[in-house]
């Protein structure tokens, strides 16, 4: 297990590597440059600014400099954002971006587990029909429809709660249900099926067969089993969560990782694009090995050597 | 001879298909829903130009030049009102869902093709190769796709438009349109940065299914494997793709218009639900029908679409046969 866990930690860094080196190439690919966006400069001055950059260096060399202060964990400056580090901005935009994402993920989890769990166990019922359809219309509606709509309602119709930026709790509910809806809808309908398969299954006829009271199979035994699916979903989901999403920082005018990591996109920012998605990807590959690790824990017949 | 006929037909995987696709109630409203939607966009705009004359573009003259608020409010002259130019806003949902539609049409049809391909050429050729491709499919799906679809329209925009790309907007919407190029462009590499997951589901069908015996007929008969790859495995994982196809299609869709919202996606003068319904969103406060109207036709589009993609998914896949 431990032997595991440390081989997955250590393919981490070369995979991370990787993704930065192909996200690098895409961006150099990319026809125009980080200051051609601006009117026309001189050539003296352009020669500076590329002098400045290293930009008048050969590519494998500008390559081999930045991939060897990445492996340093030093990602420099931001081009656009003045004086500051890339790794100052991660910093500062990520706790905005992480709060809202963990709570969307926490309400997402709560709602969409219970529906999810009394919809498999009353198959066909008027619950199950009408969960399931709710949980369908959640994924149908896009989060830039659902969040100005929850606005209109809720802060500019019966004046409940502020309609954005950051603040107080009331601030925060309507980005966190925005953001929740998706996965809301994802999970209650992973969970039914997860458990709609578990309950049919051998091991649960055992457990009945051997008197356990229905609570007992149900939460000692069922449940586990068949929230498996639901583990797998939250690894990547999570990672994506915490790190931003554009439609609601910029619906609710949220200053987090996913807006800033858009405009340096539109920015040709290369080295804060490059730190967010080395942040991004490692983020992502830590939460698929809890996740691994995870499932040796709810389902027994899963071992790691 | 012929009743025997009959017979096979009837027990045929696809007619068994269609039939348990038919009982499915919610499924069949995804249907007819579509074909309403199908129907009223293709020829919708054309029926409100001969009743009241107004479309997608056209701003009515009684508005005088300089007039301010040019947004009417849901009338029986325009049922879904106008946006902040004076247009009608139904016209405009029912042009834009020509887009809409396309988009997801088109971009799942590219994400088809290069999905299935690597897929089922790494299932089949296995070991190296397998490894080397499947990885390259996780590190593209470690880089935020909105990267990837800004590069290759930057890449391919403009004069290094790729001829098919050009052909195919001519085809639709006349020669030297360089406006409706760049929106097919778009569609392309919308496709291309959604084909990872089909190419994940192709390869594990194949690899199933690449050591029955029908695959060591064909190999003993002497066929190549390209032929052994398209002729007789894909065909046979066709189910599961059509299921995936199927809920590809309200994916791309979602992903078109998260970019119209954030400025990168269909630009004026032609829209989409995507962007309707961004544009919408600036007059939430005053005009709230310029976003709900494009909004709910297209959240009606997706649901119906998603409904759809969960009955087929029901009807094709033997293991949930049994519920």
């Amino acid at each position: 297990m431990l032997s595991f866990i440390i081989r997955r930690l250590l393919i981490i860094i070369p995979m991370a590597l990787l993704v930065v080196t192909v996200t690098w190439g895409l961006i150099r690919l990319a026809p125009g440059n980080f200051y051609s966006d601006e009117k026309k400069l001189p050539p003296a001055i352009e020669e500076n600014i590329r002098k400045k950059y290293g930009l008048d260096k050969p590519w494998y060399q500008q390559y081999g400099i930045m991939m060897f202060n990445i492996v340093k964990l030093d990602f420099g400056d931001s081009l656009k954002h003045q004086g500051e580090t890339v790794n100052d901005i991660v910093r500062r935009h990520l706790p905005y971006s992480a709060t809202i994402g963990f709570f969307a993920y926490l309400v997402a989890l709560i709602v969409g587990l219970t529906a999810g769990i009394i919809a498999a166990l009353r198959q066909n019922s008027r619950f199950d029909y009408g969960s399931m359809a709710t949980a369908m219309l959640g994924l149908s509606v896009p989060g830039f429809v659902l969040g100005p709509i929850l606005v209109l309602i809720f802060a500019l119709g019966l004046y409940w709660l502020p309609p954005a930026r950051w603040g107080g709790i009331s601030n925060l509910i309507l980005p966190v249900l925005t953001l929740s809806a998706v996965y809301m809808a994802y999970i209650a309908r992973l969970t039914r099926a997860g458990m709609l398969e578990v309950m049919g299954s051998d091991y649960i006829r055992t457990a009945r067969a051997k008197g356990l009271d229905e609570k007992t199979v149900l939460l000692k035994h069922a449940l586990r089993g068949g929230i498996i699916p639901v583990v797998s979903f939250t690894g990547p989901a999570l990672a994506g969560l915490l790190a931003g999403t554009v439609v609601v920082e910029k619906i609710f005018a949220i200053p987090g990782l996913g807006n800033i990591f858009i405009q340096s996109v539109f920015n040709r920012d290369e080295p804060l694009i490059l730190g967010i998605v080395a942040f991004l990807s490692i983020l992502i590959m830590i939460f698929n090995l809890v996740v691994d690790i995870s499932y040796g824990f709810l389902d027994p017949r899963i071992r790691y050597e | 001879m012929a009743e025997n006929v009959e017979i096979i037909k009837r027990a045929s995987l696809w007619r068994d298909a269609w039939k348990r696709l038919l009982r499915n109630k919610l499924a069949v409203f995804g249907m007819v829903v579509l074909a309403v939607m199908v129907v009223a966009v293709i020829i919708g705009p054309a029926i409100i130009r001969w009743t009241t004359g107004f479309t997608a573009d056209y701003v009515p003259s009684q508005i005088e030049q300089g007039d301010l608020v040019r947004s009417f409010s849901p009338s029986l002259q325009h049922p879904m009102g106008t946006d902040d130019a004076g247009r009608d806003i139904l016209a405009r949902v029912l042009q834009g869902g020509r887009i809409s539609l396309m988009v997801g049409i088109i971009s799942t049809l590219v994400s088809l093709i290069v999905g299935v391909s690597w897929g089922a050429i790494a299932g089949y050729l296995g070991g190296r190769i397998d490894n080397l491709m499947m990885r390259i499919v996780d590190i593209i799906y470690a880089i935020p796709y909105i990267l990837i679809v800004i590069v290759l329209l930057s890449v391919f925009g403009g004069p290094n438009t790729p001829a098919i790309i050009i052909w195919l907007s001519e085809k639709f919407g006349g020669a030297g349109n360089q406006g409706l190029s760049q929106i097919f462009l778009l569609f392309f590499a919308l496709g291309l940065v959604s084909w990872l997951t089909m190419a994940r589901v192709v390869r594990g069908q194949i690899l199933s299914l690449k050591n029955q015996e029908f695959v060591l007929a064909a190999k003993a008969t002497g066929v190549s494997s390209f032929g052994i790859i398209f002729r007789h495995l894909v065909p046979n994982a066709l189910g599961p793709v059509i299921v995936y196809a199927t809920l590809t299609v309200p994916s791309v869709m979602l992903t078109e218009a998260f970019l119209s919202f954030l400025g990168l996606g269909v630009q004026a003068p032609y829209a989409s639900w995507g962007s309707l319904a961004a544009d919408g969103i600036k007059n939430i406060q005053i005009f709230p029908w310029q976003l709900i109207f494009p909004g709910v036709t297209m959240a009606l589009t997706l649901f119906s679409l998603n409904f759809l993609g969960d009955g087929l998914r029901d009807a094709l896949d033997p293991q949930t046969r049994k519920f």
